[in-house]
C-alpha cells in the first residue's frame, strides 16, 4: 500500500537524497520515495501507518528541522 | 518575515559588517596585533555562521557526518586555525578575512539557490494546480462551501463563474463554456449544457451552472491525474540515479584526497599551511548539490511544461526514453483515424446531391454505422412514407407507390439485374439505384483525423519508423498508409495478433531503440504494456488507458506527440549540459585547489555558483513552443 505524506521544511536537495536512501533501508518499507520539489514522501509500505514513527525518526536524523504532516 | 527574508536580512546585515571590517583592516593592519583582528572576524563569522556551526555540531552528534555544514565548517574554522597558527609563531596572520568571505559567500549561494528552487518549483506546481479548493454544495436549500473530498455522489454542487469544476459529475441546470486548458492543453472553452458530463479540474468560463457529482473527490479526474504527476517523479531516470550513486561517493571521495593532500605533500615538504590551506578548498567544493538539486528539477520542470500541454508523463525515466524512441507504432482506429464512418466520396452518374438523398431514404431505419453516417452527412429530413425491406447482407429496399430505392452492395445490385459502375476505393462502397436504373455510388470510410499525416510527417523527419496496425484488409491499410505517409503496416491483425507483431519488433530491434505504441487505450491495454513506451489518446475518462499507459495524451490530438518528443528532447539537453557543467567545474576546481591556482574564494564559487547557474537552466525545461519549428504544409492541414 502506498500513502503519500507532505513534509515542511525539507530545504535541501541532497538530505532528500539522504533520506532517501535512509527510508529505503527501513524494515517494513518496500520503497519510499522523497520529492523535493513538490514537498512529499511517499512511503510503499505493507501497513503505512506502522513503520510511520521510523520514516519520522530516519527523516529527522538527516533534516531536524523538517516535519511531516500527516 | 519569512524565513527566506530574514535571512537575507541578516545576510546584508553581515556583508556591511564584513565590508566595514575589512577596510579598516586593510587601512590600520598594523595598528592593532593579529589577535585583534581575529577577535573582530570572530565576531562577523559567528554572525553570519552561527547557524551553520550549529547544524554541522547537530549533525556530528547524529552521526552524520559529511554533511555540508560540517564541511564548510572544517574549511572555514581551518582557516582561522592556519591565521592563528601563523600568528602564533610570529609570521603574517592572514585568512582570517578569508574564512568570513568564504562563508559569507556560501551563505549568499545558499539563499540564491533556495530562491531559484523555490520559485520554479512554485512555477511549475502553478502549471498542474488543477486542485479545486472547495466546493459549494447544495445543502438544505442553500449552498453551502465544503471541502471537496467531503461531497457524496448525487449531491448537486453549485459552480459560479470563475470557480473550478471540484468533482466529475453531470450538469443539471444552466450551461456554459469550460477552460480545459490545464487539463488537456486545449486552449479552446468547451461548451457544456443540462445532460453534459463535466470533469473535475475545469474553469467554468460564463455562467453558473450545477453539477450533480457523479464521482467521490478521489475518483474524479483532477485527483487522479494530480496523483499521477506526483508520483511520476518516484519513477527516476537513469541519469537521476547515476547522480545519487555520483552524489553517494563524491564526497567522501573528495574529503579522503583532502585528507592526503595535507598529509603527503605537507609531510614530504614541511610546508604544513600551503597545503592544509589547498585541502581546505578542496572541502568547499566537496558538496554535490549543484547536480543534487539541478537534475530532478530539469525533469521536473520538463514533466512540467509537458503537462502543461496535456501530456502526462508518469515518470521521468519514460521522459528519457520517450527521447530516444525511434519507432511510432500506431493502432489505426480512434488513433490516426477519428474512428467514425463518414462519407468521403460520393460517385454520382448525374447529381450527387440526389444519390445521397436516396440513399439517406434507404438507409433511414438502419442502426448500422454505416448508415449513421449516410444519414448525418445528408443531415436533412427525408420522407419517411416508404416501406422500407431489408436484405440480408446485401442492402435495402426503399419502396413508395412504384418508386424503389435499391441502396446496397454489388451482391443487391447484381440480385436486382441492375448495371451498375464498379468502384473500389479505402473503405466500404454503398450503390444506390432507383426503379432499376443506377444512380450512381457512395464511398464510406473511417475518417483520417486532419492532423494524422502532419505528424507522421514530422515523426519521419525525426528520424523516426512509423508503422500501422490495422485490422483492416490489405487494400484499405496500403491506401491510408499511403496517405498519411507512414514507413510501414501492417493490415488484416487480430487484436492478439497486433501483441505478436510488437513482441516481435521488439525483438528484432537493437538494445538502444525504443519502440512506442500509441493507442487510444479501449483494446490495446496488452500492446501499450508491452511496448517500451505506452501511449494513451485521449485520456481524460479512460482509467484502463491511464492506468496501462506511460504518457497520456489528454487531449484526442496527435499534435502532442511530436510536442512531447521536442519536451524530452530539451529536458534531456539540459540534464546533460547540467552533469557535464557541474562534474567539469568542480573537477576543474578541485585540480586548480590542488596546485595552488584556485583560493579557496573560487573554490565557494565552484560550490554554490554553479548549483544557481544549474538551477537556472533547469528552468529552460518549462519554455516549450507549442508550434512546431516546421512549416505546416497547406496540403496536410
Amino acid at each position: 500500500m502506498t500513502k503519500t505524506y507532505r513534509v515542511h521544511n525539507l530545504d535541501c536537495a541532497n538530505c532528500a537524497a539522504k533520506m532517501e536512501r535512509a527510508l529505503n533501508k527501513l524494515d517494513g518499507v518496500n520503497s519510499a520515495s522523497v520529492n523535493f520539489f513538490a514537498q512529499k514522501i511517499t512511503v510503499d509500505a505493507d501497513d503505512p501507518d506502522a513503520v510511520m514513527p521510523a520514516v519520522k525518526k530516519a527523516c529527522k536524523k538527516v533534516e531536524p528541522d523538517m516535519e511531516i504532516v500527516c | 518575515m519569512s524565513k527566506s527574508k530574514k535571512n537575507l536580512l541578516r545576510i546584508i546585515i553581515c556583508l556591511v559588517a564584513f565590508a566595514v571590517v575589512f577596510s579598516c583592516y586593510l587601512a590600520l593592519e598594523d595598528k592593532l596585533p593579529w589577535w585583534g583582528w581575529l577577535m573582530a572576524f570572530v565576531v562577523v563569522y559567528i554572525g553570519i555562521g552561527y547557524d551553520v556551526l550549529w547544524k554541522a555540531a547537530r549533525n556530528i552528534v547524529r552521526g552524520q557526518v559529511f554533511d555540508e555544514n560540517f564541511l564548510m565548517c572544517v574549511a572555514t574554522l581551518g582557516a582561522f586555525a592556519l591565521g592563528i597558527y601563523r600568528g602564533a609563531s610570529g609570521l603574517d596572520a592572514e585568512g582570517f578575512e578569508e574564512a568570513c568571505a568564504v562563508l559569507l559567500f556560501y551563505q549568499v549561494g545558499e539563499w540564491f539557490q533556495s530562491y531559484a528552487t523555490g520559485k520554479s518549483r512554485k512555477s511549475i506546481a502553478s502549471l498542474m494546480d488543477i486542485r479545486p479548493d472547495y466546493a459549494n454544495v447544495k445543502r438544505g436549500g442553500s449552498a453551502v462551501k465544503v471541502d471537496p473530498s467531503d461531497v457524496d455522489i448525487g449531491e448537486d454542487v453549485v459552480i459560479n463563474p470563475g470557480e473550478k469544476v471540484p468533482l466529475d459529475g453531470v450538469v443539471v441546470r444552466g450551461s456554459t463554456a469550460l477552460d480545459t486548458k490545464a487539463l488537456t492543453g486545449e486552449s479552446l472553452p468547451r461548451e457544456v449544457s443540462e445532460g453534459d458530463e463535466v470533469i473535475s479540474g475545469c474553469i467554468n468560463l460564463s455562467t453558473q451552472i450545477e453539477v450533480r457529482a457523479s464521482k467521490k473527490f478521489y475518483d474524479s479526474t483532477a485527483s487522479k491525474i494530480l496523483d499521477l504527476v506526483e508520483n511520476a517523479s518516484s519513477k527516476k531516470s537513469k541519469a537521476e540515479n547515476f547522480i545519487t550513486q555520483f552524489a553517494k561517493y563524491y564526497t567522501p571521495v573528495v574529503v579522503i584526497a583532502a585528507l592526503l593532500l595535507a598529509v603527503v605533500p605537507g609531510a614530504i615538504t614541511g610546508d604544513w599551511s600551503t597545503w592544509v590551506y589547498r585541502a581546505l578548498s578542496f572541502l568547499v567544493v566537496s558538496c554535490p548539490c549543484a547536480l543534487v538539486i539541478s537534475i530532478p528539477l530539469s525533469f521536473f520542470a520538463g514533466l512540467g511544461a509537458a503537462s502543461k500541454h496535456g501530456i502526462l508523463v508518469k515518470g521521468s525515466n519514460y521522459l528519457e526514453k520517450f527521447n530516444r524512441a525511434n519507432t511510432f507504432v500506431f493502432d489505426k482506429t480512434g488513433t490516426l483515424t477519428k474512428g467514425n464512418f463518414a462519407v468521403v466520396k460520393i460517385m454520382p452518374e448525374h447529381d450527387a446531391e440526389n444519390v445521397l438523398r436516396l440513399a439517406a431514404v434507404a438507409e433511414q431505419g438502419s442502426s448500422h454505422p454505416i448508415a449513421r453516417s449516410i444519414i448525418e452527412t445528408y443531415g436533412k429530413a427525408v420522407e419517411t412514407d416508404y416501406t422500407l425491406t431489408a436484405v440480408a447482407g446485401a442492402g435495402v429496399v426503399a419502396a413508395r407507390n412504384g418508386d424503389v430505392i435499391c441502396c446496397g452492395n454489388d451482391r443487391l445490385m447484381a440480385q436486382n439485374g441492375i448495371e451498375y459502375v464498379k468502384e473500389t476505393g479505402r473503405g466500404t462502397v454503398v450503390y444506390v439505384a432507383q426503379n432499376g436504373k443506377f444512380v450512381g455510388s457512395l464511398l464510406i470510410a473511417d475518417e483520417i483525423k486532419e492532423e494524422s499525416r502532419h505528424v507522421v510527417g514530422e515523426l519521419n523527419g525525426m528520424g523516426c519508423k512509423t508503422v500501422m496496425l490495422t485490422g483492416d484488409n490489405e487494400a484499405i491499410a496500403a491506401s491510408v498508409a499511403e496517405e498519411i505517409g507512414l514507413t510501414g503496416y501492417k493490415a488484416s491483425l487480430l487484436p492478439q495478433n497486433k501483441v505478436e507483431e510488437v513482441d516481435g519488433m521488439l525483438a528484432e530491434q537493437g538494445k538502444r531503440d525504443v519502440l512506442c505504441f500509441v493507442g487510444d487505450g479501449i483494446n490495446d491495454a496488452p500492446v501499450i504494456m508491452r511496448s517500451d513506451v505506452g501511449i494513451a489518446m485521449g485520456g481524460v475518462g479512460s482509467d484502463a488507458a491511464i492506468e496501462a499507459s506511460d504518457i497520456v495524451l489528454m487531449n484526442d490530438d496527435l499534435r502532442a506527440l511530436p510536442l512531447a518528443k521536442r519536451v524530452a528532447k530539451k529536458t534531456m539537453a539540459v540534464v546533460i549540459q547540467n552533469i557535464v557543467f557541474s562534474v567539469a567545474v568542480k573537477i576543474a576546481i578541485l585540480i586548480l585547489s590542488a596546485l595552488g591556482i584556485a583560493n579557496m574564494w573560487i573554490a565557494v564559487f565552484g560550490d554554490v555558483g554553479v548549483a544557481v547557474l544549474a538551477i537556472l537552466n533547469a528552468v529552460r525545461c518549462l519554455k516549450i513552443n507549442a508550434e512546431s519549428s516546421a512549416r505546416v504544409p497547406k496540403s496536410a492541414v
